[in-house]
């Protein structure tokens, strides 16, 4: 176990909160090859089709044959910190700001060398590390090396904190607290070390099995949110949206309809306002207000995860109105992920399978239960990914969209 | 003959405008505000959903429109305050004249009596309207005249928690509201004009289960007759005497609308309002 961080000191009012610098984030277009991985947390590197060598940094042919046939291929991360040295000077912004920083040369098991960003708690060299790759503050991809065989939270380590969101020591809204999925979120954010969650629910007259539970932690502060309403996400983003380090945006609205199953478009509109639109309205409200906190101490504003689902990537027809309000969901987030960059504040989107909930009855197992969805999220917040596919149907519909998304679309379509 | 009926109704008409300058005639209002944060209607989430109200601005003095201010509305037909047409109702679905383009405008100014129902509502929020309420009302005040709104006073309009007013646990909203036999007693033995109501329907909360479901709304309609509910300061009605202005929007074929409701209501000598 690693030495967990402590509470940090409440901000000192006279001095001016810092503004946000990234790491160099200019990247060729083969180099973006790391962040595919690193996006889900897999590191990958090239791999030669013709040779077999694995080369690093990337290129466009193999540097042993020449061969063009590249293959990004998953690597193990085991590896052997070779050598290291210390930054006392960089013309880089982000790194004047933090030197010293420790870096380092490890030789991977698969046989090829890495330039890495060293973790305090490794070993001098010569001594085994596992490599991961990870997401900057740019939201490009990194490589840290960690002592092996010990369970080390890059949460813990005070310089490549920043590669993460960890929840701890932060203060959370949670955009709709009211379903089973919100209520797990506001349940594991809190037991991840929340300072509190702003708990968001709409229709106060609705009391659904749990909210009693939820309204009684004593961390969770109910705030009226509704997200179809400008109003009412306006309303909250000025009263507090200057202290949200993270928020997480579980508001979705699912209904269960093929194209012909429900005349008219009433049924799509509800699920476009509170999927599509209401993702907008709360990235109009709370996005620049968060930007402005990129850099404010060691619990600045740092992460917004959106509750997306599989259907995102390709349309279930069973279900497919929702599918297309959360495939707009997703071309929003896409663009609020490129705004929020600049702030060096990450946006995660989470594409579970189904989710074992009152809409998803009639789907037969696996489903996803409501807390594995909510430990998912805990997950990505405390590592360094912005992907994330929880559970076997999410990674199934994902490795087949990668191999062909053109064969998916046919198989859902059955 | 025919001169002097004119001359009848010039002297009427510029009387009652008369009386309003001088308060001998006092206009309520009998709305409430329409905005996103009054209850709207809730719906079995698998069936269709009234939208509730929102309000997106179109300009504010700004960049998307120099130098005015507006707004796009979206809401179901019957939020806030609204009017329910004949039409509403698969009862009411083949009489003529029955959405809000073709109703009859005679009949969107109208007396009204209120019965007050406030004491037995805050006792019980299943509280039902009875033929025997109705006759023991009719013993202080008088017959119910035909083709006159008659409205149910509970101060339902006072509870200012949505949740409250909503009023909602495990087995649905319990408000209160008219029983059957009250509905075939307005109408068949009355001939009332409509039923409104200060809650969020007609018809009393559990009315689903009543026979027939929800009477109000199956009676009232199918006898091509209207509804109004979410309606406030009926506190501030006498028993007889008001009338009100209650057109809904000329919406083509229309169920219902938002509206604006001004009850007219005499004064007493003194000024104040009756009672």
């Amino acid at each position: 176990m690693s030495e967990p961080i402590k509470r940090p000191k409440r901000k000192n009012p006279i001095l001016r909160t810092r503004a946000p610098t990234l790491p160099p984030d200019r990247r060729s277009r083969v180099a973006l090859g790391l962040v595919r991985g690193a996006a889900l947390g897999r590191l990958e590197l090239q791999r030669c089709a013709g040779c077999g060598a694995i080369q690093y940094p990337p290129r466009e042919a193999c540097v042993r044959c020449l061969s063009e046939e590249l293959e990004w291929t998953v690597m193990s991360g085991a590896g052997e910190l070779v050598s290291e040295t210390t930054l006392h000077h960089s013309q880089e912004l982000f790194f004047r700001e933090r030197t010293p920083w420790r870096l380092g040369l490890v030789r991977l098991a698969e046989g090829v060398s890495l330039v890495v960003h060293l973790d305090e708690r490794c070993g001098p060299a010569p001594s085994p590390v596992t490599v991961e790759a990870v997401l900057d503050r740019a939201g490009q991809a990194a490589l840290v090396a960690k002592p092996a065989g010990r369970d080390t939270s890059l949460a813990d380590e005070p310089k490549l904190r920043d590669m993460t969101s960890d929840p701890r020591f932060r203060k959370v809204l949670v955009t709709d607290a009211k379903s089973p999925v919100g209520q797990a979120v506001v349940k594991a954010v809190l037991e991840a070390g929340a300072d509190l969650v702003w708990a968001g629910h709409c229709e106060p007259w609705k009391n659904p099995p749990g909210w009693a539970d939820i309204a009684r932690l004593p961390k969770a502060t109910l705030v009226p949110l509704d997200v179809t309403d400008t109003k009412s996400v306006n309303e909250l983003a000025a009263e507090l949206g200057f202290k949200v380090d993270i928020i997480i945006n579980t508001a979705e609205h699912h209904r269960t309809f093929g194209l012909f199953g429900r005349t008219g478009v009433e049924t799509a509109r509800a699920e476009m306002e509170t999927n599509c639109f209401g993702l907008l309205r709360l990235a109009q409200a709370f996005g620049p207000v968060m930007q402005s906190r990129g850099a404010d101490g060691a619990s600045s504003a740092v992460a917004w995860v959106n509750l997306l689902s599989i259907y995102a990537l390709s349309n279930f027809p069973q279900h497919a109105t929702y599918s297309a309000s959360m495939a707009a969901a997703l071309s929003v987030s896409q663009a609020l992920r490129a705004e929020m960059r600049h702030a060096g504040i990450r946006v995660i989107n989470m594409f579970p399978g189904p989710i074992d909930d009152e809409w998803n009855q009639l789907l037969l197992p696996p489903k996803l239960a409501p807390s594995a969805v909510a430990r998912a999220v805990v997950g990505a917040l405390k590592g360094s990914v912005e992907d994330v596919y929880p559970g076997d149907i999410a990674q199934d519909w994902l490795a087949r969209f990668r191999d062909n998304p053109k064969a998916l679309e046919r198989e859902l379509g059955r | 003959m025919k001169q002097h009926e004119e001359g009848s109704g010039h002297e009427v008409l510029g009387g009652f405008t008369a009386a309003l300058a001088t308060g001998a005639i006092r206009i309520v209002d009998l709305t409430q505000t329409l905005g996103p944060d009054f209850p709207s209607i809730v719906m079995p989430p698998e069936i269709g959903q009234s939208r509730p109200f929102r309000m997106e601005e179109i300009s504010h003095y700004d960049e998307r429109g120099g130098a005015w201010y507006w707004n796009n509305l979206s809401f179901g037909e019957h939020t806030g305050t609204h009017f329910d047409a004949p039409i509403h109702w698969v009862s009411g679905r083949d009489l003529p004249n029955s959405s809000t383009d073709t109703i009859p405008v005679g009949d969107l100014i109208a007396p009204a009596v209120v019965i007050d129902c406030s004491k037995e509502s805050a006792a019980d929020a299943d509280f039902l309207l009875t033929p025997d309420f109705i006759k023991a009302w009719e013993a202080k005040h008088g017959r119910i005249p035909a083709r006159c709104w008659v409205l149910m006073r509970t101060d339902w309009s006072k509870k200012s928690d949505p949740a409250a007013y909503q009023n909602f646990d495990e087995v649905g909203q319990h408000t209160p509201g008219p029983d059957p036999d009250a509905v075939r007693f307005l109408l068949n033995g009355r001939d009332v004009l409509g039923f409104g109501t200060e809650t969020i329907g007609t018809d009393a909360g559990q009315a689903a289960h009543f026979l027939p479901p929800y009477p109000c709304h199956y009676y009232m309609h199918g006898a091509g007759r209207y509804g109004l509910q979410c309606l406030t300061n009926l506190d501030l009605l006498p028993p007889t005497g008001s009338s009100l202005i209650a057109p809904p929007l000329k919406i083509l074929r229309g169920s219902g609308s938002p509206l604006r409701v001004l009850a007219l209501v005499p004064s007493n000598p003194a000024g104040a309002l009756l009672p």
